[in-house]
Protein backbone atom coordinates (compact mmCIF):
# COMPACT_ATOMS: atom_id res chain seq x y z
CA UNK A 1 0.00 0.00 0.00
CA UNK A 2 1.37 3.43 -0.85
CA UNK A 3 0.86 6.79 0.78
CA UNK A 4 -1.19 8.40 -1.98
CA UNK A 5 -4.37 7.71 -0.04
CA UNK A 6 -5.27 5.13 -2.63
CA UNK A 7 -4.39 1.49 -2.75
CA UNK A 8 -5.25 -1.62 -4.70
CA UNK A 9 -6.66 -4.70 -3.01
CA UNK A 10 -4.11 -7.47 -3.18
CA UNK A 11 -6.93 -9.98 -3.40
CA UNK A 12 -9.53 -8.56 -5.79
CA UNK A 13 -7.46 -5.89 -7.51
CA UNK A 14 -10.09 -3.19 -6.96
CA UNK A 15 -8.93 0.28 -5.99
CA UNK A 16 -9.62 1.23 -2.35
CA UNK A 17 -9.42 4.58 -0.60
CA UNK A 18 -7.14 4.05 2.34
CA UNK A 19 -9.48 5.91 4.63
CA UNK A 20 -12.23 3.48 3.65
CA UNK A 21 -9.92 0.61 4.48
CA UNK A 22 -9.08 2.21 7.82
CA UNK A 23 -12.74 2.86 8.60
CA UNK A 24 -13.44 -0.81 7.89
CA UNK A 25 -10.54 -2.01 10.07
CA UNK A 26 -8.52 -3.28 7.10
CA UNK A 27 -11.33 -5.23 5.45
CA UNK A 28 -11.60 -4.66 1.69
CA UNK A 29 -14.93 -2.92 0.90
CA UNK A 30 -15.18 -4.82 -2.38
CA UNK A 31 -14.23 -8.43 -1.65
CA UNK A 32 -14.29 -8.42 2.19
CA UNK A 33 -10.70 -9.71 2.33
CA UNK A 34 -9.38 -9.35 5.88
CA UNK A 35 -5.92 -7.78 6.00
CA UNK A 36 -3.84 -8.07 9.18
CA UNK A 37 -4.90 -5.53 11.79
CA UNK A 38 -2.47 -3.76 14.14
CA UNK A 39 -3.14 -4.55 17.80
CA UNK A 40 -4.14 -0.98 18.78
CA UNK A 41 -6.72 -0.95 15.98
CA UNK A 42 -8.04 -4.33 17.07
CA UNK A 43 -8.46 -3.01 20.59
CA UNK A 44 -10.31 0.03 19.24
CA UNK A 45 -12.54 -2.35 17.25
CA UNK A 46 -13.38 -4.62 20.16
CA UNK A 47 -13.57 -2.50 23.28
CA UNK A 48 -16.08 0.12 24.32
CA UNK A 49 -14.72 3.54 23.52
CA UNK A 50 -12.18 4.77 26.08
CA UNK A 51 -12.52 1.69 28.27
CA UNK A 52 -9.21 -0.05 27.54
CA UNK A 53 -6.48 0.18 30.13
CA UNK A 54 -3.17 -1.33 29.12
CA UNK A 55 -1.21 -3.48 31.58
CA UNK A 56 2.53 -4.15 31.51
CA UNK A 57 3.03 -1.54 28.81
CA UNK A 58 6.64 -1.19 27.88
CA UNK A 59 7.68 -4.67 28.93
CA UNK A 60 10.57 -5.44 26.61
CA UNK A 61 12.42 -8.55 25.56
CA UNK A 62 15.78 -9.58 26.96
CA UNK A 63 18.23 -11.32 24.70
CA UNK A 64 18.87 -14.44 26.77
CA UNK A 65 21.04 -16.19 24.20
CA UNK A 66 22.75 -13.03 22.88
CA UNK A 67 21.55 -14.17 19.50
CA UNK A 68 23.34 -12.43 16.66
CA UNK A 69 21.08 -9.79 15.10
CA UNK A 70 18.22 -10.02 17.63
CA UNK A 71 18.90 -6.64 19.21
CA UNK A 72 18.71 -4.86 15.85
CA UNK A 73 15.65 -6.84 14.85
CA UNK A 74 13.87 -5.77 18.04
CA UNK A 75 14.88 -2.15 17.58
CA UNK A 76 13.56 -2.09 14.00
CA UNK A 77 10.29 -3.73 15.02
CA UNK A 78 9.76 -1.24 17.83
CA UNK A 79 10.40 1.66 15.51
CA UNK A 80 8.13 0.30 12.79
CA UNK A 81 5.18 -0.51 15.05
CA UNK A 82 5.54 1.80 18.02
CA UNK A 83 4.95 -1.28 20.17
CA UNK A 84 7.19 -2.78 22.83
CA UNK A 85 6.69 -6.34 21.57
CA UNK A 86 4.24 -8.49 19.60
CA UNK A 87 1.35 -8.24 22.05
CA UNK A 88 -0.76 -5.54 23.69
CA UNK A 89 -2.67 -6.57 26.80
CA UNK A 90 -4.88 -5.12 29.46
CA UNK A 91 -8.50 -4.80 30.50
CA UNK A 92 -11.30 -3.26 28.45
CA UNK A 93 -15.05 -3.36 28.33
CA UNK A 94 -16.95 -5.29 25.70
CA UNK A 95 -20.61 -4.29 25.74
CA UNK A 96 -20.15 -2.86 29.23
CA UNK A 97 -18.59 -6.05 30.60
CA UNK A 98 -14.92 -5.81 31.69
CA UNK A 99 -12.80 -8.40 29.91
CA UNK A 100 -9.10 -9.30 30.17
CA UNK A 101 -7.73 -8.94 26.68
CA UNK A 102 -4.46 -9.78 24.93
CA UNK A 103 -4.02 -8.92 21.27
CA UNK A 104 -1.08 -10.00 19.14
CA UNK A 105 0.42 -7.91 16.36
CA UNK A 106 1.84 -9.67 13.32
CA UNK A 107 3.90 -6.64 12.30
CA UNK A 108 6.24 -7.14 15.25
CA UNK A 109 8.72 -9.84 14.08
CA UNK A 110 5.89 -11.83 12.55
CA UNK A 111 3.91 -11.85 15.77
CA UNK A 112 6.45 -14.30 17.12
CA UNK A 113 6.15 -15.48 20.72
CA UNK A 114 9.17 -14.88 22.91
CA UNK A 115 9.38 -14.21 26.63
CA UNK A 116 7.37 -10.98 26.49
CA UNK A 117 4.42 -12.44 24.59
CA UNK A 118 4.44 -15.46 26.92
CA UNK A 119 4.68 -13.29 30.02
CA UNK A 120 2.02 -10.78 29.03
CA UNK A 121 -0.39 -13.49 27.93
CA UNK A 122 0.24 -15.34 31.21
CA UNK A 123 -0.34 -12.15 33.24
CA UNK A 124 -3.53 -11.44 31.32
CA UNK A 125 -4.76 -14.92 32.19
CA UNK A 126 -3.83 -14.43 35.84
CA UNK A 127 -5.45 -11.03 35.95
CA UNK A 128 -8.65 -12.51 34.53
CA UNK A 129 -8.46 -15.26 37.14
CA UNK A 130 -7.85 -12.91 40.07
CA UNK A 131 -10.54 -10.42 39.08
CA UNK A 132 -13.08 -12.91 37.80
CA UNK A 133 -13.08 -11.64 34.22
CA UNK A 134 -13.72 -13.40 30.94
CA UNK A 135 -10.54 -13.84 28.93
CA UNK A 136 -10.17 -12.97 25.25
CA UNK A 137 -6.95 -13.55 23.34
CA UNK A 138 -6.63 -12.46 19.71
CA UNK A 139 -3.76 -14.26 17.98
CA UNK A 140 -1.70 -13.41 14.91
CA UNK A 141 1.63 -15.18 14.88
CA UNK A 142 4.13 -17.03 12.76
CA UNK A 143 5.07 -19.10 15.81
CA UNK A 144 7.79 -19.13 18.41
CA UNK A 145 10.54 -16.51 18.28
CA UNK A 146 13.67 -18.37 17.18
CA UNK A 147 15.99 -15.65 18.48
CA UNK A 148 15.09 -16.67 22.03
CA UNK A 149 15.71 -20.36 21.35
CA UNK A 150 14.41 -22.67 24.04
CA UNK A 151 13.10 -19.70 26.04
CA UNK A 152 10.52 -19.15 23.33
CA UNK A 153 9.63 -22.86 23.34
CA UNK A 154 9.10 -22.65 27.09
CA UNK A 155 6.49 -19.92 26.64
CA UNK A 156 4.17 -22.69 25.39
CA UNK A 157 4.58 -24.35 28.78
CA UNK A 158 4.30 -21.06 30.67
CA UNK A 159 1.01 -20.04 29.09
CA UNK A 160 -0.34 -23.58 29.51
CA UNK A 161 0.35 -23.74 33.24
CA UNK A 162 -1.25 -20.32 33.68
CA UNK A 163 -4.30 -21.32 31.63
CA UNK A 164 -4.72 -24.60 33.48
CA UNK A 165 -5.53 -22.64 36.66
CA UNK A 166 -7.89 -20.20 34.98
CA UNK A 167 -9.71 -22.97 33.15
CA UNK A 168 -10.34 -24.93 36.33
CA UNK A 169 -12.73 -22.10 37.16
CA UNK A 170 -16.00 -21.32 35.43
CA UNK A 171 -15.07 -18.20 33.48
CA UNK A 172 -14.90 -18.35 29.71
CA UNK A 173 -11.75 -18.24 27.63
CA UNK A 174 -12.34 -17.11 24.05
CA UNK A 175 -9.60 -17.42 21.45
CA UNK A 176 -9.83 -15.39 18.25
CA UNK A 177 -7.60 -16.64 15.45
CA UNK A 178 -6.62 -14.16 12.76
CA UNK A 179 -4.43 -14.33 9.68
CA UNK A 180 -1.94 -15.90 10.16
CA UNK A 181 -1.75 -18.01 13.33
CA UNK A 182 0.79 -20.84 13.39
CA UNK A 183 3.39 -22.78 15.32
CA UNK A 184 3.95 -22.28 19.01
CA UNK A 185 0.89 -20.08 19.44
CA UNK A 186 -1.52 -22.60 17.91
CA UNK A 187 0.30 -25.40 19.72
CA UNK A 188 -0.43 -23.75 23.06
CA UNK A 189 -2.89 -21.15 24.33
CA UNK A 190 -4.67 -20.32 21.06
CA UNK A 191 -6.30 -23.74 20.59
CA UNK A 192 -7.35 -24.78 24.10
CA UNK A 193 -10.05 -22.15 24.51
CA UNK A 194 -13.67 -22.83 25.46
CA UNK A 195 -14.74 -21.11 22.26
CA UNK A 196 -12.53 -20.62 19.21
CA UNK A 197 -13.52 -17.96 16.71
CA UNK A 198 -11.66 -17.34 13.45
CA UNK A 199 -11.76 -14.55 10.92
CA UNK A 200 -12.83 -15.44 7.37
CA UNK A 201 -9.99 -16.72 5.23
CA UNK A 202 -7.42 -16.58 8.05
CA UNK A 203 -4.62 -19.12 7.63
CA UNK A 204 -4.35 -21.24 10.77
CA UNK A 205 -2.25 -24.31 11.44
CA UNK A 206 0.75 -25.92 13.05
CA UNK A 207 3.28 -25.78 10.19
CA UNK A 208 2.91 -23.41 7.26
CA UNK A 209 1.80 -24.74 3.87
CA UNK A 210 5.03 -23.67 2.19
CA UNK A 211 7.18 -25.61 4.66
CA UNK A 212 4.94 -28.65 4.27
CA UNK A 213 5.11 -28.51 0.49
CA UNK A 214 8.90 -28.22 0.60
CA UNK A 215 9.42 -31.13 2.96
CA UNK A 216 6.74 -33.52 1.70
CA UNK A 217 6.83 -32.51 -1.99
CA UNK A 218 3.06 -32.70 -1.97
CA UNK A 219 0.84 -29.89 -3.26
CA UNK A 220 -1.61 -28.72 -0.62
CA UNK A 221 -5.25 -28.59 -1.67
CA UNK A 222 -7.13 -25.36 -2.38
CA UNK A 223 -8.24 -23.69 0.84
CA UNK A 224 -5.81 -25.71 2.98
CA UNK A 225 -5.49 -24.34 6.53
CA UNK A 226 -8.02 -21.56 6.05
CA UNK A 227 -10.41 -20.72 8.86
CA UNK A 228 -13.12 -22.47 6.86
CA UNK A 229 -10.95 -25.59 6.49
CA UNK A 230 -10.35 -25.63 10.24
CA UNK A 231 -14.05 -25.21 10.97
CA UNK A 232 -14.93 -28.02 8.59
CA UNK A 233 -12.36 -30.25 10.29
CA UNK A 234 -13.90 -29.55 13.67
CA UNK A 235 -11.14 -27.32 15.02
CA UNK A 236 -12.88 -23.93 15.11
CA UNK A 237 -16.35 -23.05 16.44
CA UNK A 238 -17.31 -20.05 14.36
CA UNK A 239 -16.14 -17.85 11.56
CA UNK A 240 -16.98 -14.25 12.24
CA UNK A 241 -16.51 -11.23 10.00
CA UNK A 242 -14.23 -8.67 11.61
CA UNK A 243 -16.85 -5.96 11.63
CA UNK A 244 -19.27 -8.30 13.44
CA UNK A 245 -16.72 -9.54 15.97
CA UNK A 246 -17.48 -7.14 18.81
CA UNK A 247 -21.19 -7.91 18.65
CA UNK A 248 -20.45 -11.61 18.47
CA UNK A 249 -18.29 -11.48 21.61
CA UNK A 250 -20.95 -9.45 23.43
CA UNK A 251 -23.53 -12.17 22.67
CA UNK A 252 -21.17 -14.92 23.78
CA UNK A 253 -20.24 -13.20 27.01
CA UNK A 254 -23.93 -12.80 27.88
CA UNK A 255 -24.28 -16.58 27.84
CA UNK A 256 -21.21 -17.60 29.76
CA UNK A 257 -20.00 -14.81 32.00
CA UNK B 1 27.56 -45.04 10.21
CA UNK B 2 30.67 -42.91 10.81
CA UNK B 3 30.23 -39.21 11.55
CA UNK B 4 32.73 -36.81 10.01
CA UNK B 5 34.46 -35.97 13.29
CA UNK B 6 34.80 -39.66 14.13
CA UNK B 7 37.09 -40.31 11.13
CA UNK B 8 40.43 -39.86 12.94
CA UNK B 9 39.22 -42.38 15.50
CA UNK B 10 38.08 -44.83 12.87
CA UNK B 11 41.43 -44.48 11.06
CA UNK B 12 43.36 -45.28 14.23
CA UNK B 13 41.09 -48.21 14.99
CA UNK B 14 41.65 -49.60 11.52
CA UNK B 15 45.42 -49.22 11.79
CA UNK B 16 45.42 -51.03 15.13
CA UNK B 17 43.31 -53.84 13.72
CA UNK B 18 45.67 -54.08 10.73
CA UNK B 19 48.72 -54.33 12.99
CA UNK B 20 47.04 -57.02 15.07
CA UNK B 21 46.44 -58.96 11.89
CA UNK B 22 50.06 -58.55 10.72
CA UNK B 23 51.51 -59.34 14.11
CA UNK B 24 49.60 -62.58 14.46
CA UNK B 25 50.90 -64.36 17.52
CA UNK B 26 54.32 -62.67 17.42
CA UNK B 27 55.02 -59.81 19.79
CA UNK B 28 57.22 -57.77 17.43
CA UNK B 29 54.61 -55.09 16.75
CA UNK B 30 53.34 -54.84 20.30
CA UNK B 31 55.14 -51.59 21.05
CA UNK B 32 53.65 -49.91 18.00
CA UNK B 33 50.20 -51.25 18.84
CA UNK B 34 50.43 -49.91 22.38
CA UNK B 35 51.53 -46.54 21.07
CA UNK B 36 48.58 -46.38 18.68
CA UNK B 37 46.18 -47.49 21.39
CA UNK B 38 47.41 -44.66 23.54
CA UNK B 39 46.88 -42.28 20.64
CA UNK B 40 43.41 -43.67 20.07
CA UNK B 41 42.42 -43.13 23.66
CA UNK B 42 43.76 -39.57 23.58
CA UNK B 43 41.99 -38.87 20.28
CA UNK B 44 38.69 -40.13 21.69
CA UNK B 45 38.97 -37.96 24.76
CA UNK B 46 40.01 -34.91 22.77
CA UNK B 47 37.33 -35.29 20.12
CA UNK B 48 34.39 -36.42 22.22
CA UNK B 49 34.88 -33.97 25.03
CA UNK B 50 35.03 -31.02 22.64
CA UNK B 51 32.07 -31.73 20.40
CA UNK B 52 30.44 -28.66 18.94
CA UNK B 53 26.72 -28.15 19.35
CA UNK B 54 26.04 -29.34 15.81
CA UNK B 55 28.23 -32.42 16.24
CA UNK B 56 26.18 -33.30 19.31
CA UNK B 57 23.02 -32.91 17.23
CA UNK B 58 24.49 -35.46 14.84
CA UNK B 59 25.29 -37.84 17.69
CA UNK B 60 21.72 -37.33 18.95
CA UNK B 61 20.43 -38.38 15.52
CA UNK B 62 22.78 -41.32 15.09
CA UNK B 63 20.84 -44.32 13.71
CA UNK B 64 22.60 -46.70 16.10
CA UNK B 65 21.80 -44.58 19.14
CA UNK B 66 19.66 -46.55 21.60
CA UNK B 67 16.06 -45.42 21.25
CA UNK B 68 12.76 -45.95 23.04
CA UNK B 69 12.73 -49.68 22.27
CA UNK B 70 16.07 -50.29 23.94
CA UNK B 71 15.09 -48.32 27.04
CA UNK B 72 11.73 -50.08 27.25
CA UNK B 73 13.29 -53.51 26.92
CA UNK B 74 16.21 -52.88 29.25
CA UNK B 75 14.51 -50.83 31.95
CA UNK B 76 11.20 -52.63 32.38
CA UNK B 77 10.48 -56.26 33.07
CA UNK B 78 6.82 -55.92 32.19
CA UNK B 79 5.58 -53.51 29.55
CA UNK B 80 1.83 -53.65 29.03
CA UNK B 81 1.34 -51.64 25.85
CA UNK B 82 -1.81 -49.62 25.24
CA UNK B 83 -2.82 -48.41 21.81
CA UNK B 84 -4.99 -45.90 20.07
CA UNK B 85 -6.52 -42.50 20.62
CA UNK B 86 -10.12 -43.83 20.58
CA UNK B 87 -11.00 -41.39 17.78
CA UNK B 88 -8.94 -42.05 14.70
CA UNK B 89 -6.24 -44.67 15.00
CA UNK B 90 -3.05 -45.86 16.60
CA UNK B 91 0.12 -43.94 15.85
CA UNK B 92 3.25 -46.11 16.07
CA UNK B 93 5.44 -42.98 16.25
CA UNK B 94 4.70 -42.84 19.96
CA UNK B 95 4.17 -45.78 22.24
CA UNK B 96 3.13 -46.18 25.79
CA UNK B 97 1.62 -48.38 28.42
CA UNK B 98 1.92 -49.60 31.97
CA UNK B 99 5.42 -50.67 32.89
CA UNK B 100 7.23 -52.06 35.88
CA UNK B 101 10.75 -50.70 36.11
CA UNK B 102 13.41 -53.25 37.04
CA UNK B 103 15.33 -50.71 39.04
CA UNK B 104 13.25 -50.01 42.16
CA UNK B 105 10.25 -52.05 40.96
CA UNK B 106 8.19 -48.92 40.29
CA UNK B 107 4.90 -49.25 38.44
CA UNK B 108 4.62 -46.36 35.99
CA UNK B 109 3.06 -45.25 32.74
CA UNK B 110 5.95 -45.37 30.29
CA UNK B 111 5.78 -43.36 27.09
CA UNK B 112 8.16 -42.50 24.32
CA UNK B 113 8.66 -41.53 20.73
CA UNK B 114 9.51 -44.68 18.79
CA UNK B 115 12.10 -44.19 16.07
CA UNK B 116 11.99 -47.90 15.25
CA UNK B 117 14.58 -50.63 15.06
CA UNK B 118 15.08 -51.32 11.36
CA UNK B 119 14.21 -49.56 8.11
CA UNK B 120 10.71 -50.97 8.05
CA UNK B 121 9.81 -49.99 11.60
CA UNK B 122 11.51 -46.61 11.20
CA UNK B 123 9.28 -45.83 8.25
CA UNK B 124 6.22 -47.22 10.03
CA UNK B 125 6.95 -45.02 13.05
CA UNK B 126 7.53 -42.04 10.75
CA UNK B 127 11.00 -41.61 12.31
CA UNK B 128 9.45 -40.64 15.62
CA UNK B 129 7.38 -37.80 14.18
CA UNK B 130 3.92 -38.29 15.62
CA UNK B 131 0.56 -37.36 14.13
CA UNK B 132 -2.27 -35.84 16.18
CA UNK B 133 -3.63 -39.31 16.96
CA UNK B 134 -0.24 -40.04 18.55
CA UNK B 135 -0.44 -36.99 20.78
CA UNK B 136 -4.05 -37.88 21.64
CA UNK B 137 -2.98 -41.38 22.61
CA UNK B 138 -0.33 -39.78 24.81
CA UNK B 139 -2.99 -37.54 26.35
CA UNK B 140 -5.14 -40.59 27.04
CA UNK B 141 -2.27 -42.24 28.86
CA UNK B 142 -1.59 -39.09 30.89
CA UNK B 143 -5.21 -39.30 31.96
CA UNK B 144 -4.92 -42.97 32.92
CA UNK B 145 -1.75 -42.32 34.91
CA UNK B 146 -3.55 -39.59 36.85
CA UNK B 147 -6.54 -41.81 37.57
CA UNK B 148 -4.42 -44.68 38.84
CA UNK B 149 -1.81 -42.61 40.62
CA UNK B 150 1.08 -43.89 38.52
CA UNK B 151 4.10 -41.72 37.77
CA UNK B 152 4.45 -40.70 34.11
CA UNK B 153 7.87 -41.58 32.69
CA UNK B 154 8.66 -40.26 29.23
CA UNK B 155 11.55 -41.04 26.94
CA UNK B 156 11.75 -38.11 24.52
CA UNK B 157 13.31 -38.63 21.09
CA UNK B 158 11.72 -36.86 18.15
CA UNK B 159 12.83 -34.55 15.35
CA UNK B 160 9.48 -32.84 15.89
CA UNK B 161 5.76 -33.34 15.52
CA UNK B 162 4.93 -34.40 11.96
CA UNK B 163 4.24 -31.47 9.65
CA UNK B 164 2.17 -32.68 6.71
CA UNK B 165 -1.25 -32.52 5.12
CA UNK B 166 -2.75 -35.32 7.20
CA UNK B 167 -1.48 -34.02 10.51
CA UNK B 168 -2.86 -30.56 9.74
CA UNK B 169 -6.24 -32.00 8.75
CA UNK B 170 -6.51 -33.71 12.10
CA UNK B 171 -5.43 -30.75 14.23
CA UNK B 172 -1.77 -31.23 15.12
CA UNK B 173 -1.62 -27.95 17.05
CA UNK B 174 -4.82 -28.81 18.95
CA UNK B 175 -3.46 -32.23 19.94
CA UNK B 176 -0.20 -30.77 21.25
CA UNK B 177 -1.81 -27.93 23.19
CA UNK B 178 -4.15 -30.41 24.86
CA UNK B 179 -1.17 -32.48 26.01
CA UNK B 180 0.52 -29.39 27.45
CA UNK B 181 -2.63 -28.63 29.44
CA UNK B 182 -2.88 -32.24 30.58
CA UNK B 183 0.70 -32.17 31.86
CA UNK B 184 0.08 -28.89 33.64
CA UNK B 185 -2.81 -30.53 35.51
CA UNK B 186 -1.80 -34.11 36.12
CA UNK B 187 -1.70 -35.01 39.84
CA UNK B 188 1.11 -37.57 39.44
CA UNK B 189 4.88 -37.07 39.06
CA UNK B 190 6.02 -36.42 35.49
CA UNK B 191 9.57 -37.49 34.73
CA UNK B 192 11.03 -36.92 31.29
CA UNK B 193 14.41 -37.85 29.91
CA UNK B 194 15.52 -36.54 26.55
CA UNK B 195 17.59 -39.39 25.12
CA UNK B 196 18.22 -38.04 21.62
CA UNK B 197 16.28 -35.42 19.75
CA UNK B 198 14.06 -32.90 21.49
CA UNK B 199 12.38 -31.30 18.51
CA UNK B 200 10.22 -28.35 19.53
CA UNK B 201 6.49 -28.66 20.33
CA UNK B 202 6.48 -32.35 19.51
CA UNK B 203 9.01 -32.88 22.30
CA UNK B 204 7.55 -30.34 24.70
CA UNK B 205 4.17 -32.13 24.63
CA UNK B 206 6.06 -34.88 26.46
CA UNK B 207 8.41 -32.97 28.73
CA UNK B 208 6.54 -30.38 30.75
CA UNK B 209 7.71 -32.29 33.78
CA UNK B 210 8.75 -32.29 37.41
CA UNK B 211 12.15 -33.58 36.37
CA UNK B 212 13.77 -33.21 32.97
CA UNK B 213 17.01 -35.06 32.43
CA UNK B 214 19.04 -34.91 29.25
CA UNK B 215 21.64 -37.31 28.03
CA UNK B 216 24.88 -35.46 27.39
CA UNK B 217 24.57 -35.57 23.61
CA UNK B 218 20.86 -35.00 23.30
CA UNK B 219 19.38 -31.67 22.32
CA UNK B 220 16.22 -29.66 22.90
CA UNK B 221 15.37 -26.84 20.52
CA UNK B 222 12.54 -24.63 19.37
CA UNK B 223 13.55 -25.38 15.77
CA UNK B 224 15.93 -27.69 13.92
CA UNK B 225 19.27 -25.94 13.36
CA UNK B 226 18.99 -26.47 9.59
CA UNK B 227 15.59 -24.77 9.48
CA UNK B 228 16.79 -21.96 11.75
CA UNK B 229 19.76 -21.35 9.45
CA UNK B 230 17.47 -21.21 6.40
CA UNK B 231 15.13 -18.74 8.03
CA UNK B 232 17.42 -16.47 10.01
CA UNK B 233 20.67 -16.70 8.04
CA UNK B 234 18.91 -17.51 4.75
CA UNK B 235 21.45 -20.28 4.28
CA UNK B 236 20.81 -23.90 5.36
CA UNK B 237 24.56 -24.48 5.12
CA UNK B 238 25.04 -22.45 8.29
CA UNK B 239 23.32 -25.05 10.48
CA UNK B 240 26.38 -25.47 12.69
CA UNK B 241 26.32 -21.78 13.49
CA UNK B 242 22.59 -21.91 14.19
CA UNK B 243 23.04 -24.91 16.49
CA UNK B 244 25.61 -22.93 18.45
CA UNK B 245 23.39 -19.85 18.66
CA UNK B 246 20.28 -21.77 19.74
CA UNK B 247 22.01 -23.07 22.89
CA UNK B 248 20.34 -26.42 22.43
CA UNK B 249 22.81 -28.78 24.12
CA UNK B 250 22.20 -30.48 27.44
CA UNK B 251 24.96 -28.50 29.09
CA UNK B 252 23.66 -25.15 27.79
CA UNK B 253 20.13 -25.93 28.90
CA UNK B 254 21.29 -26.95 32.34
CA UNK B 255 23.21 -23.68 32.60
CA UNK B 256 20.09 -21.76 31.62
CA UNK B 257 18.10 -23.61 34.26
CA UNK B 258 15.73 -25.21 31.76
CA UNK B 259 16.59 -28.81 32.59
CA UNK B 260 17.52 -30.45 35.87
CA UNK B 261 20.38 -32.73 35.06
CA UNK B 262 22.84 -33.75 32.37
CA UNK B 263 23.25 -37.52 32.31
CA UNK B 264 26.72 -38.58 31.17
CA UNK B 265 27.18 -40.80 28.16
CA UNK B 266 29.97 -43.28 27.53
CA UNK B 267 32.93 -41.85 25.63
CA UNK B 268 31.93 -41.39 22.01
CA UNK B 269 28.22 -41.33 22.68
CA UNK B 270 25.42 -43.66 23.76
CA UNK B 271 25.67 -45.69 20.55
CA UNK B 272 29.17 -46.88 21.51
CA UNK B 273 27.95 -48.56 24.70
CA UNK B 274 24.15 -48.52 24.73
CA UNK B 275 23.79 -50.39 28.00
CA UNK B 276 25.96 -47.91 29.89
CA UNK B 277 23.76 -45.02 28.75
CA UNK B 278 20.55 -46.92 29.45
CA UNK B 279 21.75 -47.85 32.93
CA UNK B 280 22.54 -44.19 33.63
CA UNK B 281 18.96 -43.28 32.69
CA UNK B 282 17.54 -46.17 34.70
CA UNK B 283 19.44 -45.08 37.81
CA UNK B 284 18.21 -41.50 37.42
CA UNK B 285 14.61 -42.67 36.99
CA UNK B 286 14.75 -44.79 40.13
CA UNK B 287 16.26 -41.95 42.13
CA UNK B 288 13.77 -39.34 40.88
CA UNK B 289 10.67 -41.53 41.19
CA UNK B 290 11.65 -42.43 44.75
CA UNK B 291 12.32 -38.78 45.52
CA UNK B 292 8.89 -37.70 44.30
CA UNK B 293 6.93 -40.59 45.81
CA UNK B 294 5.90 -38.64 48.91
CA UNK B 295 4.84 -35.47 47.10
CA UNK B 296 1.12 -34.72 47.25
CA UNK B 297 -0.82 -34.09 44.03
CA UNK B 298 -1.33 -30.46 45.07
CA UNK B 299 2.37 -29.92 45.73
CA UNK B 300 3.33 -31.54 42.43
CA UNK B 301 0.95 -29.41 40.38
CA UNK B 302 1.99 -26.24 42.18
CA UNK B 303 5.69 -26.90 41.81
CA UNK B 304 5.27 -27.71 38.12
CA UNK B 305 3.27 -24.53 37.65
CA UNK B 306 5.87 -22.40 39.38
CA UNK B 307 8.73 -23.99 37.49
CA UNK B 308 7.34 -23.16 34.05
CA UNK B 309 5.61 -19.94 35.02
CA UNK B 310 8.89 -18.16 35.64
CA UNK B 311 10.90 -19.14 32.55
CA UNK B 312 11.67 -16.14 30.37
CA UNK B 313 13.66 -12.95 30.21
CA UNK B 314 11.94 -9.61 30.03
CA UNK B 315 12.39 -6.20 31.56
CA UNK B 316 10.33 -3.26 32.79
CA UNK B 317 6.57 -2.90 32.31
CA UNK B 318 4.47 -0.68 34.53
CA UNK B 319 3.59 -3.25 37.18
CA UNK B 320 6.33 -5.82 36.88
Amino acid sequence: MDDAGFTKCERCGQPIYEKDLLARFNVCPHCEFHYPLPAPERIRLLTDSGSFKEHDAGMVAGDPLRFDGYGERLARAKEKTGLADAVVSGVGKIGGRPVALAVMDFRFIGGSMGSVVGERVARTIEHAHADGLPLVVVSASGGARMYEGVYSLMQLAKTSVALSRYMDGSLPYVSVLTDPTFGGVTASFATVADVIIAEPGARIGFAGARVIEQTTRERMPEGFQTAEFQRDHGMVDRIVHRLALKGDLERLVRFVA
Amino acid sequence: MILEFERPIRDLEERIAELHRLAGSSEGLQAEISRLEGALDAAKRRIYSNLSAYERVQVARHPDRPNFRAYRDELSDDFYELSGDRFFGDDPAVRGGFARLKRGGHNVVLLGHDKGGDTKSRVKGNFGMAHPEGYRKVGRLYELAGRFGLPIVVVVDTPGAYAGRTSEERGQAWAISADLMALARTPVPVISVIIGEGGSGGALAMCVADYVGMLENSYLSVIAPEACASIIFRDPGRAAEAAEALKLTARDLKQHGIVDEVLPEPLGGAHKEPNTAIREVGDALDRVISGLSEATPKALIEARHDRYRCIGTHAAGDNV
